[in-house]
């Protein structure tokens, strides 16, 4: 079966269309995670996120609007400490992290009978994607850049020099705490589709090797999602041809990506 | 209110941070025009105080006053240098943006990705007063520590300040830049107050008009004159054993280094 057939399946159409909105909220969310040193943050709200998941389960309500609660909590608190004891702020992540991934597996363990797979949870399933987390993700993949787009100049000069901006004036707090809200809410739609571990992959590897070229945040967004958008067909496309995961797929491609762009000997474009 | 008598004036300030007392009891007045070194050992509270004038910590106790107004409240009028290693080595922004952030402000300034004219212009001018204009075009990340050092400083020079506050300007700057960068900031000073905030007791020998010693407690010295007292305050020990070397101007750099009532340039 070629490629072009397998485009008229449902299932890669929604695997495709979820590659490329994920490609653009990473692009966008990841260039902001990555300036401003915040992928260890991330990670530790992707995990944490997974308590959320358990309360959902024993509580009997919906996963996603209890997920993503429970995940912006959390990532405020991170937030927080990082702003008023920012010495101290990594071992709290790292607290947050495991406490919140110990509390969804326990509580997963109390709920009769019903399981979540934790491996999807971390690996997700991009080729059995819904239609209902399609349309979230895209309007997701519409808001944040719009919002990052209205405070792009506050947000540059706080990811530049967090101490410049707080001199001139700029709520550099309230920036922070935005910022956090959304790579939280980012993350949880994304881990739905992609898994936890895609996520980070997709958060930081685009955007890594876009900052090394890029003359501009907003150039290096860009660049990030045209990226990403690449590793994604590139290892949909692999994963379909090969019958590989296809997490896993896209990820190989973006890592062989990265050390083949650590070899290529950096040069600013002109 | 537009005008002011002083630059600065501080009275009576005290400042704890976690318990630890960083700043006791301040007073410091400034003069419009001063080119005041604040020196002082590693955590003695050099940059705290700087904070504190730019109204980004709150003191517990006493009044500051800056141009005139309480701090923070001088916003534009103020330019600031902030420590080196805060800044992003690998962000992405070419050298004339980077000076353009000296014009964020809050409010509507934050806003959009707007390519203003004008803003471009006023950047391409401060860049041109600190010897940078050829470089506007390059990635921050591709200049020099030096080249880096004149570009913050453009960014601090964008909104036309009054009062330039410096912390650690000449961190990792070579010996050669080093002078360089002194005589660029005796050259502001024709224009504006310069606080200048350094750890370096040769930053004395370049044209500084007052010295403070900050270590906890604050000594002012209207000439800039470095003294035994100043040396052991600043950096602890006594006088046979000198921390210090002496950078002076000329043909060749040369270093004198020694005792602490020698003259100097």
């Amino acid at each position: 079966m070629s490629i072009i057939e397998a485009l008229q399946f449902d299932f890669f159409q929604h695997a495709l269309a979820a590659g490329l909105l994920a490609s653009i909220l990473c692009g966008v969310i990841g260039s902001l995670v990555v300036v401003n040193r915040l992928v260890f943050l991330a990670g530790g709200v992707a995990h944490a996120a997974y308590g959320g998941v358990g309360l959902a389960v024993i509580l009997g309500l919906p996963i996603l609007p209890v997920t993503s609660c429970f995940a912006v909590f959390a990532a405020m608190i991170m937030a927080m400490v990082t702003l008023k004891v920012r010495e101290r702020a990594d071992t709290v992540i790292g607290v947050i992290w495991a406490a919140g991934m110990a509390f969804g597996v326990v509580l997963l363990d109390l709920a009769p009978g019903y399981n979540v797979d934790l491996m999807s949870y971390l690996f997700g399933s991009i080729m059995a994607v819904a239609t209902g987390d399609l349309w979230l993700m895209g309007i997701l993949s519409a808001a944040v850049p719009l919002v990052v787009l209205v405070f792009y100049r506050g947000l540059s000069a706080m990811s530049f020099d967090e101490d410049f901006a707080r001199a001139r004036g700029v709520p550099v707090n309230a920036l922070y705490y935005l910022l956090i809200g959304m790579v939280a809410l980012c993350v949880v739609t994304l881990i739905r589709v992609a898994g936890l571990i895609l996520v980070i992959a997709m958060l930081t590897i685009p955007p890594f090797i876009a900052e090394r070229r890029a003359r501009s945040l907003g150039r290096m967004m860009i660049a990030s999602t045209l990226l990403g958008a690449m590793f994604c067909l590139a290892g949909l496309w692999l994963a379909f041809r090969f019958d590989l995961t296809s997490g896993a797929a896209i990820i190989a491609v973006s890592s062989v990506t990265f050390f083949l762009s650590l070899a290529i000997p950096q040069r600013s474009e002109n | 209110m537009n005008s002011s008598d002083h630059a600065v004036e501080i009275s009576g300030l005290t400042l704890t941070l976690g318990g630890t007392t960083i700043l006791e009891d301040i007073d410091l007045t400034v003069e419009h025009g001063d080119y005041l070194a604040v020196l002082g050992a590693n955590g003695g509270g050099k940059s705290t105080l700087l904070k504190v004038m730019l109204g980004l910590l709150k003191p517990d106790s006493g009044s500051v006053r800056i141009l005139g107004m309480p701090p923070g409240e001088a916003g534009g009028r103020i330019g600031y240098l902030p420590q080196y290693t805060h800044v992003s080595a690998s962000f992405p922004i070419t050298v004339v943006e980077a000076v353009r952030m000296g014009l964020v402000s809050p409010g509507r300034g934050m806003l959009g990705i707007t390519k203003c004219r004008e803003e471009t212009k006023r950047a391409m001018g401060a860049l041109e007063r600190v010897g940078m204009d050829r470089h506007a075009r390059k990635r921050v990340s591709d200049l020099s520590g030096g080249q880096k050092q004149r570009v913050f400083i453009a960014r601090a020079l964008v909104s036309d300040p009054q009062l330039l506050l410096l912390d650690e300007p000449t961190a990792s700057v070579d010996p050669q830049n080093r002078v360089h960068l002194f005589d660029l900031l005796l050259e502001l000073n024709k224009n504006m107050t310069v606080i200048m905030v350094s750890h370096d007791i040769s930053a004395v020998a370049h044209g500084v008009k007052s010295v403070a010693c900050v270590n906890r407690t604050l000594h002012f010295h209207p000439a800039p004159a470095i003294t035994g007292p100043m040396v052991r305050m600043s950096y602890g020990g006594d006088e046979d054993c000198c921390p210090i070397e002496l950078v002076t101007h000329g043909d060749i750099p040369h270093r004198v280094l020694g005792k602490h009532d020698q003259d100097q340039e």
